[in-house]
């Protein structure tokens, strides 16, 4: 007999988004005087013409401050959880989650898992209009990379603050790669769903010596094959570090010198791409590129063995996805108990063992090789990262505003451009 | 109320006045202009101001009649607008061309050499592929003229190309992808065009001893030319602002002014750069189309619709 909490059988299955979406006002009040206003104002030319400029995020939000120990003290227990994921980001076993599974039975809180983070810029756009008007984004948990996107969601104040005295695994469990990051101090806002190494891979049957380093990507003898990514921070970051310099130090000046080198390997590249590289690579389309380790690690399982990842001697950029709660969460309690609950080597392990990019729980790897009984991903050293590894990873630049983020693209994107 | 009727009765015996006699037009105009007000008018001058507006996403972008932004993006510009701009035309062109040549013998056999049951299935062939979306199909010519895909395995085996040979990444990759999506748009007008052609008149001009190369170019073509205008102002504005094709299956050098626009909006975050950029495109379009109609005429679209 289960003792689960069973949730009504007999009730008709209706979907808890759906029945929010029914059942909540979807126009509050403010917003229909906010388009009422600009409705009236296409009567008059300058009425109409002050309706016409774009709010920024800070000027609607950034004096709002929140007295956070009362918000989670107000907080009451909800038995739901929405988490806003990147797709064939979490275990997947027949379309269900082990993971999920487990946490649902152990908390009696019912999870909707939705792959709809396709990249962060796209996801940005749409929840942005959402948090700037102060209303929910229907999700507790979304995921997104520390970049402009993150660090604006945070000057922005659209993140809730964690609470860490309900989130004891983090500080039990988590890997010194991700605790403490320069992005997020102290992980205020955030706490990492996955770590991911951005290196070079390189396909052995066209490329017979050995790849060690960044000057590679520029060897002549590649012409029209070499792959780079079309992230202008991933481009930066990889020209800074062949200069031996660390993307999380670097001026303007050094991005600026920085580029002289990848505007001379712009002739010998095929193209800049965003997560299709990999389709390139194993086409034979490139024999050599800028690649993510977790995409390599899967390939070489999945008929491409031939495919081989490299940390350059130079060092190589670690970057995290983040697990973050927007304001306005309707479970933000849901979404702690979740992120504590993923924290462990057993639940973590399940995830990775699926995922396999870097994982944040070191302990996870035991969990793995003895229980999951998996040695390739247990063993691996992308997986679980050695000391020496962590050692020559190296965080991306975090910009302090705007400008700086303006100067760092007007610096790099006319390479990918 | 007895004392109205003669009101009522007089206008009867005028003649109805002049706005009575005009306004019908512009009444029945009315919602046909509000869509173009609502959906073209509206949008156009919205992202007009935007483009004037000055500022950054966190502090708000406000309007400073800042008209430098165009003279800042097209002379004096690290990122190449104009490039862009000119690259994204001439795909345009090129794409409009290769789909003439290509559609219009497709919609010639289709309308005069096949039996009459044998239409509707083949005009169904050529809306087949619009059964999936776009981008798909765009992503599988990828996959098939990838290195490794049947396409370059087959070249490269017969030694008709090189080791080095590639197709995906070129200009040309992308210009076969526009052709590809665009083939329909072009063949379907042209078809309409063709098919109301009234047999009698090329037996009276080869009666009239034309042989079958005169009687196509005097009277056949003439008569398409309608469905050729049609299916040129579709494919060519499509293309031009396309960021889909070019982002799959180009590479290095054929960065488009629909990715620049993409990417200044969705990444960079330039509101008021996107804004000046789509402006501009849509300018450009207009008065390209609008010479463009001057030169062949409007009535050419009248006479298919």
């Amino acid at each position: 007999m289960s003792t689960e909490p069973d949730p009504s059988p007999r009730a008709p299955q209706v979907d808890a988004a759906l029945l929010r979406g029914l059942t909540q006002r979807r126009f509050p009040r403010r917003a229909m005087l906010r388009s009422a206003g600009a409705g009236g104002g296409l009567l008059g030319m300058s009425s109409l013409l002050a309706a016409c400029g774009i709010a920024g995020s800070e000027s609607r939000e950034g004096s709002h401050k929140v007295d956070w120990a009362a918000y989670w003290r107000d907080q009451k227990r909800t038995g739901e959880l929405n988490f806003a994921n990147w797709p064939l980001y979490i275990d997947s076993e027949h379309g269900k989650s082990e993971s999920l599974a487990l946490f649902s039975k152990a908390s009696g809180i019912k999870v909707d898992y939705e792959a709809v983070i396709q990249n962060d810029a796209p996801f940005y756009a749409t929840i942005e209009p959402l948090l700037a008007a102060q209303e929910s984004t229907g999700y507790d948990i979304i995921v997104m990379t520390n970049g402009w996107y993150l660090t604006q969601l945070i000057n922005g104040n659209f993140l809730v603050e964690l609470d860490h005295s309900k989130l004891p695994n983090f500080a039990r469990y988590a890997s010194p790669l991700v605790k403490d990051p320069n992005y997020d101090p102290g992980n205020k806002f955030s706490v990492t769903w996955q770590t991911g190494f951005t290196g070079i891979a390189y396909n052995t049957k066209f490329i017979k010596r050995p790849i060690t380093s960044f000057n590679d990507l520029a060897d002549p003898a590649f012409k029209g094959h070499v792959g780079m990514m079309n992230d202008n921070t991933e481009i930066g970051s990889a020209a800074l570090l062949r200069m031996g310099i660390k993307p999380e130090n670097s001026t303007p000046e050094q991005w600026q010198e920085s580029t002289k080198w990848l505007e001379k390997q712009r002739e010998l590249v095929l193209g800049y791409y965003d997560q299709s590289y990999i389709q390139y690579l194993e086409n034979e389309d490139t024999w050599i590129t800028q690649a993510w380790s977790g995409d390599i690690f899967q390939a070489n399982l999945s008929g491409y063995p031939h495919l081989k990842y490299v940390v350059p001697k130079e060092g190589q950029i670690a970057w995290h996805d983040n697990m973050l709660i927007p304001r306005q969460a309707q479970n933000p309690l849901s979404a702690l108990d979740w992120m504590n609950f993923y924290y462990t080597p057993k639940i973590s392990g399940i995830v990775e063992d699926w995922v396999n990019y870097v994982c944040p729980v070191p302990m996870a790897q035991e969990y793995i090789s003895t229980v999951l009984k998996d040695p390739t991903v247990a063993n691996s050293s992308l997986v679980f990262p050695s000391a020496a590894i962590n050692q020559q990873s190296y965080e991306y630049y975090v910009y302090k505003d705007y400008d700086e983020y303006q100067t760092w693209n007007d610096i790099y994107n006319p390479i990918i451009e | 109320m007895t004392t109205d009727a003669p009101v009522l009765a007089k206008p009867a015996s005028r003649r109805p006045s002049w706005i009575r006699r005009h306004s019908p037009p512009y009444w029945l105009s009315l919602i046909g202009g509000g869509w173009m007000l609502a959906f073209f008018l509206i949008p156009l001058v919205s992202g007009l101001i935007v483009s004037l507006e000055t500022g950054n996403p966190l502090t708000g972008y406000h309007l400073t009649w800042n008209w430098a932004i165009y003279q800042q993006l097209f002379v004096h510009s690290d990122i190449p607008y104009t490039t862009f701009f000119l690259r994204s035309l001439y795909y345009g062109a090129a794409t409009t061309v290769l789909s003439i040549v290509i559609s219009y013998p497709m919609a010639y056999y289709i309308a005069f050499k096949v039996k009459e049951r044998w239409k509707s299935p083949l005009l169904f062939l050529v809306l087949l592929s619009f059964f999936v979306s776009f981008v798909i199909r765009t992503d599988m010519w990828a996959f098939i003229l990838s290195n490794q895909g049947i396409v370059i395995t087959a070249l490269r085996d017969l030694h008709l190309v090189g080791k080095n040979f590639h197709i995906l990444g070129t200009s040309n990759a992308v210009i076969g992808g526009d052709v590809y999506n665009n083939l329909a748009f072009m063949v379907l007008p042209i078809y309409v065009a063709l098919e109301r052609i009234d047999g009698r008149i090329l037996e009276a001009a080869r009666d009239l001893y034309s042989n079958g190369r005169q009687v196509f170019l005097r009277v056949v073509l003439p008569l398409s030319r309608a469905g050729i205008f049609a299916g040129v102002l579709l494919v060519f504005i499509t293309t031009v602002g396309d960021p889909v094709v070019s982002s799959l299956l180009g590479g290095v050098g054929t960065y488009t002014i629909g990715q620049a626009i993409q990417d200044s909006y969705l990444t960079n975050q330039q509101f008021n750069v996107a804004a000046a950029l789509s402006t501009a495109l849509m300018v450009v379009l207009g008065l390209i189309m609008f010479i463009y109609a001057k030169v062949f005429g409007t009535q050419n679209i009248e006479n298919l619709v």
